[in-house]
């Protein structure tokens, strides 16, 4: 076992895809044991600090959650439970009525570094390399002494499993300090099945910015599909409710695709894969390769070649120059684009609705880009933004970034993400923005990626890489939803314009009135009517030219618009209703207040002339 | 509305009494009333056709004749400035356009009130006359009185009336001394026996105010501003070469204008004008010969094209054999204003003056009137005028 450890880790360390055989790597490398990796690296894991530390336990114990419900095709109902057990030590719970965890497994899945079903394969999850947890629980061990404690409990018919972990860092092996079953815990899971991790750290918990709370409200917001209940150290229970009651759809796993993989990870693969053929090596392990591809590949690759090569040739038999010629014949080749079915995004109104139950905006706006690719790992990028309402006005606008539907806290500014929205020319959708910077304004934009491999600058996943391919689905989704925010904002200051001009007309055409009932004896009552008429239509012939005039959605067709959602209620100062603007039935209730006003006028000229 | 009516009334009594005291002392009191009918009926008909619009479910619109440097040329055979005919359409539902609109409205009425009470106000008076709030705001109908006065304008060229005619006059300006006699309102003035004060010209100068009586002068000397005219005065100029002595104050005031041009008409006696050696001096020049660009509409009235530029020249410098104390250099702003006045097209074809004002650029200073007193006190009214005089020496 402690093989595959190394193997694994050194995969890690040199931080490519695939297999490693140890043979070839070990030779000259001496035993690490993981908790000296870890003591060293712990910043690598997103263990830095204790503040950051309790906040990376909470988000892998929370990811390993929605991706065991998700999987196992449970809506999530999870729990986190946060208690100070003195100044900088915590007692961390999680609980999520996931499908359980099979008694043999608990060890390794939480006692072992880099173990994880996730690694190994191309389909989108939340986690990646199969460290959260056990990074979590070998980090209390090591701040604190106290072990992992695992309640699991698999099946209606069977008692909870309890068990107390602790992890042998030297042999990166799990010690089960004791294990019985517990009918008493059942009541925790009242769905039947679920999980319960309890982790002792050290660690300091701050409300604020990339706090639990942050992170916790953001997930909420990317799986509107989950129930997360959050009770703070302060014994504050915060509930964050399911906005949709469907299941995303289930990531189907892709093999790789030829375009995708570097040489030194062709290499390995070629060295571990169990076809005998190149031609059988080329389809087996890719995807989009198939026969006449794999012929092709391998002409090109002989063209290349010094030795011979051809789609029969045995895998085994090719070097390291054949590789080479291999990977050249691949970038030349024209392969056609991964099958990016593989990719479940969060979807547009998904994403509305976390939005919406998170963020006291006014106008709300998704947009979700088809899937692309970068370097043959399939992608694709959604953006939803919030716009107004109670957000602060003078503010720089907030990015919320996710990856698989994981919240990105920490490293903003080295994030692809960040440059698509500072990239982005707000103005031009009625917002101010400062020369390379964020535009300022009541404004929440979310860029969510969804991919079977999201490229982070870091192992602790704080930033998404940038690919100019990535930036660019980025920019295009944001200036969707720019379009549909300068729509609505040109749409509102139009509204107030318009009332604005109503309203002008409407003072002077009193004075009018009584001018020209002085001057020409014109009945000055109908004479105020007939102008007030003219006015409102004309007033509205120009609210529908201002439409007519290029304006990309007019104002129905924003409202119809399934992707933007806008709250007339929390609009500022109570725009007037669009609808209402044009109904025939203002014109009776103006004309009440006509005859007021001309009382009044009457009474006051009498007044003056008197004077 | 029965209040309306009595205040009527005796507005009508009060000008009764009035034309009746006119009548006895002058001529015109029966034709002032004629032309305040008129008036009164093109403010109607204006205050009507916004009415009918407005009924009839049109958008309401007033034709106002441009008054500015595009709308106005030169015409060369009368050599006065006129009105082209380009008018722009003020509309009540244009947002640009509606408030004043409605201040339009407002100083119609004004207007109307007061030619009806008989009486005359100030432009300021004006200003208040149609000043309040507007019902239900707190927006007054005017902000400034400048606002007031530009609507005015516009009303006096929408309805072809004059500013006097709607019985509203400008602060008054300018003074008039020597041998004639004027009779104002009713009163009798002998303008020989003025003093050192002048006879202070009315802002209205229409025939139903003021008529002429018993002028034996020969000519109408116009200077600058009243030190010069004081310096002619004292030294008694007008009694001495039989003229009428009339200031303005810088760019004179329609009043003054108005009573050059018909002193000018009327009597048939020749005007002069004494200014300054600048620009200014120049254009004060060309507003009182062909009219001013902004009242291009009233030249016909106010214009006397044959009208004559005495000095300061800018070669009297040399000839008189002034000091250099009295130049005051050219600064950009005179430099770029003697430009435009040169290529004004009333100016285009005069070669004498183009000579004028390119001598004073060349010579780089300008000269005021005052600066003959270097030479003598009485300079100016004792030598410098009587040799331009005998000479026929002028500027055309």
């Amino acid at each position: 076992m402690p093989t595959t450890t190394r193997k694994k880790k050194t995969a890690r360390k040199g931080s490519t895809s695939g297999r490693v055989t140890a043979e070839t790597l070990a030779k000259g490398q001496r035993e690490i044991s993981v908790s000296e990796f870890f003591a060293k690296n712990r910043h690598l894991l997103g263990f830095d600090n204790p503040r950051k530390a309790l906040l990376t336990a909470v988000k892998e114990a929370v990811d390993n959650a929605l991706d065991a419900c998700e999987e196992a095709g449970i809506l999530p109902d999870i729990h986190v439970r946060l208690l100070q057990k003195d100044e900088s030590r915590f007692k961390l719970t999680i609980r999520d009525n996931g499908p359980g965890i099979v008694r043999s497994q608990i060890e390794s899945i939480f006692g072992k570094l880099l173990y994880g079903s996730k690694f190994h394969r191309m389909k989108m999850s939340r986690g990646q390399q199969g460290i959260g947890i056990s990074a979590a629980g070998m980090y209390g061990l090591m701040t604190t002494g106290k072990p992992v404690h695992i309640v699991s409990k698999t099946s209606r018919r069977k008692p909870p499993q309890d068990v107390v972990l602790k992890i042998d860092t030297s042999k990166n092996r799990a010690e089960v300090v004791s294990e019985k079953e517990d009918p008493k815990k059942d009541s925790l899971f009242p769905g039947g099945t679920g999980t319960q991790v309890m982790i002792e750290l050290e660690g300091r918990y701050q409300k604020g910015r990339q706090s639990i709370d942050e992170y916790l409200e953001q997930t909420a917001i990317a799986n509107p599909h989950a129930q997360i209940t959050w009770v703070t150290p302060t014994n504050e229970t915060i509930e964050f409710p399911r906005a949709v009651e469907d299941l995303p759809d289930e990531a189907k796993e892709i093999k790789p695709h030829p375009k995708g993989i570097e040489l030194g990870t062709l290499i390995q693969m070629l060295e571990r894969t169990e076809s005998k053929s190149l031609s059988a090596f080329l389809q087996d392990e890719f995807s989009r390769v198939g026969q006449r591809k794999a012929s092709e590949l391998a002409k090109t690759a002989d063209k290349l070649s010094e030795k011979t090569i051809t789609p029969r040739t045995r895998v085994s038999q090719l070097g390291h120059a054949e590789a080479e010629c291999l990977y050249k014949a691949i970038q030349e080749a024209s392969i056609m684009a991964p099958p990016t079915d593989c990719l479940v995004p969060i979807g547009s109104r998904a994403l509305l609705a976390g939005l919406l139950k998170e963020v006291q905006a006014e106008f709300f706006a998704a947009a979700t880009r088809p899937p692309t690719v970068y370097r043959g790992n399939p992608f694709q990028m959604e953006v939803a933004i919030a716009f107004g309402g109670n957000l602060g006005a003078d503010e720089s606008a907030r990015i919320l970034r996710f990856a698989n539907r994981v919240p990105l806290l920490y490293q903003q500014s080295a994030c692809s993400s960040f440059k698509a929205v500072v990239e982005t020319s707000w103005k031009n959708y009625g917002l101010a923005q400062p020369r390379n910077s964020l535009p300022v304004g009541p404004l929440v934009v979310l860029v969510h990626m969804a991919s079977v491999w999201v490229p982070f600058t870091s192992e602790s996943k704080e930033a998404i890489a940038d690919y100019d391919e990535i930036r660019k689905e980025m920019k295009l989704a944001l200036q969707e939803c720019g379009r549909k925010l300068g729509t609505y904002l040109r749409r509102r200051k139009q509204m107030k314009k318009q009332s604005e001009r109503r309203g002008i007309f409407e003072r002077y055409i009193g004075e009018i009135a009584t001018s020209c009932h002085a001057l020409a004896g014109t009945d000055q009552k109908k004479l105020y009517d007939a102008l007030l008429k003219q006015a409102a239509r004309k007033t509205k012939e120009a609210d529908q030219k201002l439409d007519l005039d290029g304006n990309v959605v007019g104002a129905r067709k924003l409202e119809q618009d399934e992707d933007v959602i806008i709250l007339a209620d929390r609009q500022p100062n109570a725009a007037p209703e669009p609808d209402g603007l044009f109904q025939d039935d203002l014109v009776p209730a103006k004309r009440k207040r006509t005859t007021r006003k001309k009382t009044k006028k009457k009474s006051r000229k009498t007044s003056r002339r008197s004077s | 509305m029965a209040k309306k009516k009595t205040t009527k009334k005796t507005a009508k009594k009060t000008a009764k009494k009035k034309s009746s005291r006119k009548a006895s002392t002058g001529r015109s009191g029966v034709v002032s009333k004629q032309r305040d009918k008129e008036t009164i009926g093109k403010i109607t008909s204006l205050a009507q056709s916004v009415a009918k619009d407005g009924l009839a479910q049109r958008e309401p619109s007033i034709e106002i004749p441009i008054r500015s440097v595009s709308n106005m040329k030169y015409n060369a055979r009368k050599r006065i400035l006129e009105m082209g005919s380009s008018t722009q359409h003020r509309e009540l539902f244009n947002v640009g356009q509606a408030r004043k609109f409605m201040q339009m409205l407002l100083v119609s009425k004004g207007c109307r009130d007061l030619i009806e009470a008989e009486k005359t106000l100030s432009l300021r008076g004006m200003y208040y006359m149609s000043l309040h709030t507007i019902e239900g705001t707190n927006e007054k109908t005017f902000n400034e009185q400048t606002e007031s006065d530009g609507i005015l304008e516009d009303l006096e060229v929408t309805i072809d009336g004059l500013r006097e005619e709607l019985h509203v006059f400008a602060k008054k300006r300018g003074t008039m001394v020597g041998n004639i006699t004027v009779v104002d309102n009713g009163d009798e003035i002998d303008c020989r026996r003025m003093g050192t004060g002048g006879y202070a010209i009315p802002s209205i100068c229409e025939p139903s105010v003021i008529q002429f009586k018993d002028c034996n002068a020969d000519f109408i000397l116009h200077v600058e501003k009243d030190t010069v005219w004081s310096r002619f005065n004292e030294d008694r100029f007008w009694e001495k070469h039989n003229c009428i002595l009339t200031e303005g104050s810088g760019q004179p005031p329609r009043g003054v204008r108005r009573l050059l041009h018909r002193m000018h008409k009327e009597l048939d006696i020749p005007v002069y004008c004494l200014l300054d050696c600048d620009p200014w001096g120049h254009y004060i020049y060309s507003v009182i010969k062909q009219g001013s660009i902004n009242l291009a509409f009233e030249s016909q009235r106010m214009a006397i094209p044959d009208a004559k530029f005495i000095g300061i020249r800018a070669e009297d410098y040399d000839r008189c054999k002034l000091t250099s104390d009295v130049k005051i250099a050219l600064n950009d702003r005179d430099i770029t204003r003697a430009k435009q006045i040169m290529d004004y097209p009333w100016f285009a074809d005069k070669r004498p003056w183009k000579k004028e004002i390119k001598t004073m650029l060349n010579n780089g200073f300008k000269m005021e009137v005052e600066s003959l007193i270097t030479k003598d006190i009485s300079y100016v009214s004792e030598v410098y005028v009587p040799q331009r005089l005998k000479d026929g020496d002028f500027l055309d």
